[in-house]
């Protein structure tokens, strides 16, 4: 198993406060990789910080082998990193079906590469079964804005996966859906191809135990501790700062 | 179902309209038809700058820019070269192209109220240059006696005000379908989710800055091509048809359309103009007071255009939008054009 992502001494800080100090994080190809802690322990710096959408003061991004940290969020994406936000992001004006098919557009590979229109339609039969999947085909011609909190959520993951990512990044996907749409969203993780890695960010450790099989706990930006989800299960560090926190 | 008479509806009025158009020019006299004409042009620049404002989510003041480079492009080309219609077009049209390129670099890595500081730079330095550079442009005095366009090879020279205002008529709406054809396309569905949220469609690997730069461009050809018709509505031009107050009152007309809609800004662009043409003969002196006291109107009474109608046909339960989220198109107005 190779490194598919190595994250070293990560650190961010804003003003006096270091929201990331001096974090590892490596991802392996296909790994279900979870990043659990309580509220403000920096998990969605964590998860900026790959994504490219926030510059750490110190600590380098590899990806597939090659320091990315320079790039952009644009150039990640094409890479092959894919997030979805924890305040679900979609384009509200755009249709469900639209808002697939732009996510799509800069990873499809078009039959005929110049023929015009070719790209689109390429991206358009990708949207149909990938809203198909998060339920989300009797709105596929609603405009995103008009759909409800966890609809967009869904639509944001139908993004993600629409940009054939080899990393997943996802930020409390399950966070305000219903039971129905939470199992489906178990699902569809579980079914994800091998190759494709994830890094989930979550609060329910049911789901965290559930999908994973690494587990990296933050707390106050720092490790706390990382391993198998039965080691964190009974690890007393981890009840600890749970105790304190928000389960 | 309700959309879809809606649309017919729509589709019924703008037919309606071009035959208006169409016949206008047999029902006012020379000096109207010659107003029209140019009025046209402005509209087609009202376009571009919908384009640019409602579409792309750059609200600009520069776009008079380069409709002078296509202006003073054709009508240079229209006294020395060539008068074939299509030749000047494509000729303002590049020049335009080439004037909106050249500032690419100014305007797409700024946003909102900066980019009106800029656009509104650039349109003013193209105004004081055109001044300057007399041996080309013929400083303030402007360049006059362009001699009637033919509208290709072999037909005659429009020699009447309508036949000018007739072939001004068929470019703007050639133009204005090509501009609605490439909407549909990609590219216009890029654009418009990168007006929503562009960290969103940086998120999933778009290349924003490109996306913006060629609409900068596409926008700067349409404003060129315009600059060519007004050439042939009043074979002559000079750094006034230029200035601020156009640039202005284009903003205007088009948020009063309804900034990302291109008929809007089509209506929009020609009613503003209209009305201060009517207003300077009813008013010597006072249209620039008039259609100052009109835009803070209609910044205040009307913030979504005239297009606000469409946000009453949405389902009575859906949101408007959520608070977080940035504004529709169709309520975008000048004190949200900073995104
Ligand atoms: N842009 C910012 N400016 C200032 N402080 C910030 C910014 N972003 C995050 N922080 C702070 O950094 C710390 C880590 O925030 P972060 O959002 O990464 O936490 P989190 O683990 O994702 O929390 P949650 O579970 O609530 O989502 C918090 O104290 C937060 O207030
Ligand atoms: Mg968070």
């Amino acid at each position: 198993m190779t490194g598919l992502l190595e994250a070293q001494e990560i650190s961010v800080r804003y003003g006096s406060l270091a929201a990331l100090d001096g974090v590892d994080l490596r991802i392996h190809d296909g790994q279900r990789h979870a990043l659990i802690g309580p509220n403000g322990a920096g998990k969605t710096t964590l998860l900026n910080v790959l994504g490219g959408s926030t510059r750490p003061q110190r600590g380098t991004v590899r990806f597939d082998g090659r320091d990315v940290g320079r790039l952009g969020p644009a150039a990640r994406a094409r890479r092959g990193i894919n997030r979805i936000h924890q305040r679900p992001a979609v384009f509200p004006t755009l249709t469900a079906t639209e808002n697939v098919v732009v996510a799509a557009l800069p990873r499809v590979i078009p039959r005929r590469r110049w023929w015009p229109g070719g790209r689109r339609r390429a991206a358009q039969r990708l949207a149909g079964p990938l809203l198909d999947q998060m339920g989300l085909t009797a709105v596929a011609a609603v405009p995103a804005g008009h759909l409800a909190h966890g609809q967009r959520r869904q639509l944001e993951i139908a993004m993600a996966l629409a940009g054939r990512p080899r990393l997943l990044l996802l930020d409390e996907p399950a966070a305000g859906l219903s039971a129905i749409e939470v199992g489906r969203l178990v699902e569809l993780l579980q079914a994800l191809p091998r190759a494709v890695a994830v890094l989930l960010v979550e609060h329910r450790l049911d789901l965290v135990y559930a999908l994973s099989d690494t587990v990296t706990v933050l707390r106050d930006g720092q490790t706390l501790a990382a391993g198998t989800p039965d080691e964190i299960r009974t690890s007393p560090l981890v009840r600890q700062a749970y105790a304190d926190g928000v389960a | 179902m309700r959309g879809e008479v809606i649309r017919r509806v729509r589709g019924g009025i703008a037919a309606l309209v071009l035959v208006g158009l169409v016949v206008a020019p047999w029902v006012v006299d020379d000096y109207t038809t010659s107003i029209l004409a140019r009025t046209l042009a402005l509209a087609l620049v009202g376009v571009s700058v919908a384009l640019l404002t409602g579409v792309a989510g750059m609200p600009t003041l520069g776009q008079t820019a380069p409709y002078a480079a296509g202006a003073y492009a054709c009508a240079v080309v229209g006294s020395r070269v060539s008068d074939v219609g299509v030749v000047q077009l494509v000729v303002a049209a590049a020049a335009g192209a080439l004037l909106a390129a050249l500032t690419v670099p100014l305007v797409v890595h700024a946003r909102g109220v900066i980019v009106l500081m800029i656009t509104l730079a650039i349109g003013e330095l193209v105004v004081i240059v055109l001044g300057r550079w007399r041996s080309v442009t013929g400083g303030t005095d402007g360049l006059a006696g362009i001699p009637a366009v033919r509208p290709f090879w072999g037909l005659p020279a429009l020699a009447s005000d309508q036949a000018r205002y007739l072939y001004a008529l068929a470019v703007v709406a050639t133009l204005v379908g090509a501009v609605l054809v490439l909407l549909r396309t990609r590219a216009g569905l890029v654009l418009r989710a990168g007006r929503d949220d562009e960290m969103r469609l940086r998120a999933s690997g778009h290349r924003v800055a490109l996306h913006l730069s060629g609409a900068h461009i596409a926008a700067g050809a349409v404003a060129g091509a315009a600059g060519s018709l007004l050439v042939v509505a009043q074979q002559y031009i000079s750094p006034a048809d230029f200035g601020f107050d156009t640039s202005a009152l284009l903003l205007l007309g088009v948020v009063i359309g309804g900034t990302a809609s291109v008929g809007g800004a089509l209506v929009g662009a020609a009613l503003v103009i209209a009305v201060r043409d009517w207003l300077f003969g009813v008013l010597p002196g006072h249209a620039p007071l008039v259609l100052g006291a009109l835009f803070v109107a209609t910044v205040y009474l009307l913030p979504t255009g005239v297009n606000r109608a469409r946000g009453r046909l949405r389902p009575p339960n859906a949101p408007a939008h959520q608070s977080d989220q940035p504004a529709a198109p169709d309520q975008t107005n000048v004190a949200e054009l900073h995104r």
